[in-house]
C-alpha cells in the first residue's frame, strides 16, 4: 500500500461485527458488504453508532468480535496506519501547530510520496482553499476547517474513504457544491466512499446505497428509491421522510393483497409490498401519495379511503402545503399537496376525506411504536435537540 | 525565586490594559503611594545586591567603599564562588533534564493509560510538593546515611530530581489532558507510525508545557537551599555557599553572580515576549 495511490476503490466487508463499550453495546451485530467504487451512505439518529462503525473500520477502535475485510484482506488485527483508509473526522481534528498546507501534506509525507506539496495544493484548490494554505487551522472558519479536513483525507486517494458528517458545518449552498464535488471526485477516481450523515436528503441524492442505522444495528439497506418506496420498519418509514402508519389485524387475504382492519376501516396493501401477511400488521403510505377530497368520493376498489376527518393544521411551505387531519379511528394523518392552484385546497376545520392508490401502500415488518413520531430533520436546531435529548438520557442513565 | 519573578513579569507584560479609568476622587493619592511603597519595598534588596556588586570591598561587603568593575571582571577570584555556582548549574541542568524526561513520561502515562494504583501514584507524586522541605531533606539524608551513600553531588542531584519530578508531572499533566486524542488518531489514520505520531504531533503540542516544566525545575533546583543543605556533605551549591559565608561576610563576587542571574532571567522573559509578538504579527500578515 505504502508509496502509491490506490488505483481503485476496495470493497469493505463487515462480518458479525460487535462493539461493546464498558456497560454499553454500541454495535449489536453488523454484517455489511460495500462493493468497490460505490458511494455508501450510513444514515441514522444521533448516538446510533455511526461514528463507532467508522472508527472500527479505520482501526481506531478495537472490535469486540467479528471481522473487517478491506479489498478481501482481513484487517481486523492491523494498525490504523497500515490500513488503506482515510477518515474525515466529525470534529475535523486538524493539527493546530501546522499550517493548512502541512496538514494536508501530512499523509503524503508519511508515505514518502513525491511532490507532496504540489499534490496538497491541488487538493486544496479542489476545496477552493488554496489561497489560505499558509494559515493555521485556528484562523479558519468552521466550514473552511471542514474543507481542509476533507482535502487532507482525499489527497491520499485511499481505497476507502470514511466521511463522518463531512459537510455538517457548511451552509446550504456550499453544502450542495461540496456534495457535487465529492460525487465527482468519487466518480473520477472510483474510490469507495463510506459517508455518514444525519441529512437524509444528502444520503438519498449522493449515495448508490443507503443503510439506515438504529441503536447499533442496520435496520434496512438498499438503493435510496427502494428504501423510500418500501420501508421495512416503522423506524425507517419515519426516519427517511414521513409516513402515515395504521395498525390493525389482517381481516382478509386475496391472491395478491391483504386487507387490514383499522378500527372499522379497510386498508388494502399488495402482498408484494407487505412484509407480513397475517396477524396484526402496520401499514403505511407517504403523505404526498394522498389525495384530499372535500366530499365523500365514490367507492373504488383500487383505492383506500379514510374519512371523514377534520383539518387541524395547514402549513404552507412554498412548493407544497402540509395538512394535518384528525381522522376518527385512524389518528392524525399528514397530507402533502402540491401547490398547483392558488391558495390552500381546504381551510382549517374543514371536513375532508383522503384516498390513495392501493399500489402506494406498504406493510411493515414491525408495529408502529406508540412513541411520538421521529422526524428526521437536517437543520441544526433539530440536531441540537437530538443531541440534548441523547445527553439528557445519558445523564439519567448515569 | 527567579521563576516566580519571571512569571510575575510575564503576567505584567501580557495582562490586558484596562480601558476603563475610574473617577479620580479625593483619596486618589492612597493607591499610588501604597503601590510605590510596595514596589520600593520589594525592589530594595535587589537594587542593594546589584549596587554592592560594584563595591570595592576588601573582605566583607557591608559598607560602601567606592565603585569598581573589578568584581565583575574577576568573579572567580573569590574563593569557592565560581565552584559553588558551577555546581549549582551542573545540578540544575542534570536535575532538569532527568526530571523533565521522567516527569513527562509519567504525566502521559497517568492521563492516557488505565493501570493499577494510578490514583495512588497521582497522590504520591503530589506529596513532595505538600511536605515541608525540612522533613524531605532530613528524611532523605537519613536514608542516604542508612544506605551508606556518601553525600555529595550525586545525592543532591537525586534529591533535586525527586522534588522536580512532582512539579513536572503536574505541569505536563495539565497539558496532556487538554490535548485532543482525536489529533493523534488523525495522525495514525494518516499513515503515521506511533513513533512519528509522537514526534510530529504529541510532542510539539506538549512542548510549551514541557518547556515551562523544565524552566520551573531549573529554577527550583537552582534556588533550593534546605534539602540541598541536608544532603550536600562537603559540596557547596550557590545558595549553601551564600548561607555559609554570610557569617563571615558575603564576598561581592556573590553579588555579581546574583545580579547576573537576575539580568539573565529578565532578558529571557523579554526575549520571549518579543518573539511571541513577532510571531503574532507574522501570522496576522499571512492571514
Ligand atoms: N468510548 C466510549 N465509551 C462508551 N460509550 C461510547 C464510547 N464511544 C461511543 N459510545 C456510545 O456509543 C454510542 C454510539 O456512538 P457514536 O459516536 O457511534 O454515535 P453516532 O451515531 O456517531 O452519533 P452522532 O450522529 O451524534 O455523531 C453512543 O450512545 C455513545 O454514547
Ligand atoms: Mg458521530
Amino acid at each position: 500500500m505504502a508509496g502509491a495511490f490506490a488505483e481503485a476503490g476496495a470493497d469493505l466487508e463487515l462480518v458479525d461485527l460487535h462493539k461493546r463499550f464498558p456497560g454499553f453495546t454500541a454495535i449489536e451485530e453488523m454484517n455489511l458488504v460495500i462493493p468497490a467504487g460505490s458511494f455508501f451512505a450510513l444514515l441514522g439518529p444521533s448516538g446510533c453508532g455511526k461514528t463507532t462503525t467508522l472508527r472500527l473500520v479505520a482501526g481506531l477502535e478495537e472490535a469486540t468480535s467479528g471481522r473487517i475485510l478491506i479489498g478481501g484482506k482481513d484487517v481486523t488485527e492491523t494498525k490504523p496506519y497500515q490500513r488503506p483508509v482515510n477518515t474525515v473526522f466529525q470534529s475535523y481534528a486538524l493539527f493546530p501547530h501546522m499550517s493548512v498546507i502541512d496538514n494536508v501534506a501530512f499523509g503524503l509525507r508519511r508515505r514518502g510520496i513525491s511532490d507532496a506539496k504540489g499534490k496538497s495544493h491541488e487538493a486544496l484548490a479542489l476545496v477552493e482553499l488554496d489561497h489560505l494554505s499558509a494559515r493555521r487551522p485556528a484562523q479558519l472558519s468552521g466550514g473552511q476547517q471542514q474543507r481542509v479536513a476533507l482535502a487532507r483525507a482525499i489527497v491520499n486517494r485511499p481505497a476507502l474513504l470514511l466521511l463522518d458528517e463531512p459537510l455538517g458545518a457548511l451552509d446550504l449552498k456550499l453544502r450542495r457544491q461540496m456534495q457535487l464535488e465529492l460525487k465527482s471526485i468519487q466518480d473520477e477516481v472510483g474510490l469507495t466512499f463510506l459517508h455518514v450523515t444525519h441529512d437524509q436528503e444528502e444520503a438519498m441524492t449522493m449515495a448508490d446505497t443507503v443503510a439506515v442505522m438504529n441503536k447499533g444495528r442496520i435496520e434496512q439497506l438498499g438503493a435510496p428509491e427502494m428504501l423510500y418506496e418500501l420501508p421495512r420498519t416503522a423506524f425507517v418509514a419515519n426516519f427517511l421522510g414521513q409516513s402515515n402508519l395504521f395498525t390493525g389485524p389482517v381481516s382478509g387475504t386475496t391472491a395478491t393483497s391483504i386487507a387490514v382492519d383499522v378500527e372499522g376501516t379497510r386498508i388494502v396493501v399488495p402482498k408484494a409490498r407487505a412484509e407480513r401477511h397475517t396477524g396484526t400488521v402496520t401499514v403505511g403510505v407517504r403523505p404526498e401519495k394522498l389525495t384530499l377530497h372535500t366530499e365523500a368520493p365514490e367507492v373504488d376498489s383500487s383505492r383506500n379511503l379514510l374519512g371523514p376527518g377534520r383539518v387541524i393544521d395547514v402549513s404552507f411551505s412554498g412548493v407544497s402545503t402540509q395538512y394535518i387531519l384528525a381522522v376518527p379511528g385512524a389518528g392524525t394523518v399528514t397530507v402533502f399537496a402540491q401547490n398547483m392552484g392558488v391558495g390552500p385546497l381546504v381551510a382549517d376545520g374543514a371536513e375532508v376525506w383522503v384516498s390513495w392508490s392501493v399500489d402506494h401502500g406498504f406493510g411493515l415488518e414491525d408495529e408502529a411504536p406508540p412513541a411520538p413520531r421521529f422526524d428526521a430533520d437536517t437543520d441544526t436546531a433539530t440536531i441540537a435537540v437530538q443531541k440534548k435529548r441523547a445527553l439528557m438520557s445519558e445523564l439519567e442513565e448515569a | 525565586m527567579t521563576l516566580q519573578e519571571g512569571a510575575v513579569l510575564a503576567d505584567a507584560v501580557t495582562a490586558p490594559k484596562s480601558r476603563r479609568r475610574g473617577r479620580i476622587g479625593r483619596t486618589s493619592w492612597i493607591l499610588p503611594s501604597y503601590t510605590t511603597l510596595a514596589l520600593v519595598f520589594l525592589l530594595i534588596p535587589i537594587v542593594y545586591t546589584i549596587v554592592f556588586s560594584f563595591n570595592n570591598s576588601i573582605k566583607s561587603n557591608i559598607s560602601w567603599r567606592g565603585f569598581t568593575l573589578d568584581k565583575w571582571l574577576n568573579v572567580c577570584s573569590a574563593q569557592n564562588v565560581c565552584q559553588a555556582f558551577g555546581n549549582s548549574l551542573l545540578i540544575g541542568g542534570v536535575a532538569t533534564v532527568v526530571a523533565t524526561t521522567l516527569g513527562t513520561m509519567i504525566a502521559i502515562a497517568l492521563v492516557r493509560y488505565r493501570f493499577r494504583f494510578r490514583a495512588a501514584i497521582s497522590l504520591l507524586l503530589f506529596l513532595p510538593m505538600a511536605t515541608p522541605e525540612v522533613v524531605l531533606g532530613s528524611g532523605l539524608a537519613s536514608e542516604f546515611l542508612g544506605a551508606g551513600v556518601e553525600p555529595g553531588l550525586l545525592t543532591i542531584m537525586i534529591a533535586h530530581i525527586m522534588f522536580c519530578i512532582s512539579f513536572v508531572v503536574v505541569t505536563v499533566k495539565a497539558r496532556v489532558s487538554s490535548l485532543d486524542p482525536a489529533l493523534e488518531e488523525a495522525g495514525r489514520d494518516l499513515y503515521g507510525s506511533p513513533g512519528q505520531v509522537f514526534l510530529r504531533i504529541t510532542f510539539p503540542l506538549l512542548l510549551p508545557g514541557i518547556i515551562a516544566a523544565a524552566l520551573l525545575s531549573f529554577a527550583l533546583s537552582f534556588d533550593d537551599f534546605i534539602i540541598t543543605y541536608f544532603n550536600s556533605g562537603s559540596v557547596q551549591t550557590f545558595p549553601t555557599f551564600v548561607y555559609v559565608s554570610a557569617a563571615r561576610g558575603i564576598p561581592a563576587e556573590a553579588n555579581v553572580i546574583a545580579s547576573a542571574v537576575f539580568f539573565i532571567a529578565i532578558v529571557i522573559v523579554i526575549t520571549q515576549q518579543l518573539a511571541a509578538a513577532v510571531r503574532r504579527r507574522r501570522l496576522a500578515r499571512t492571514a
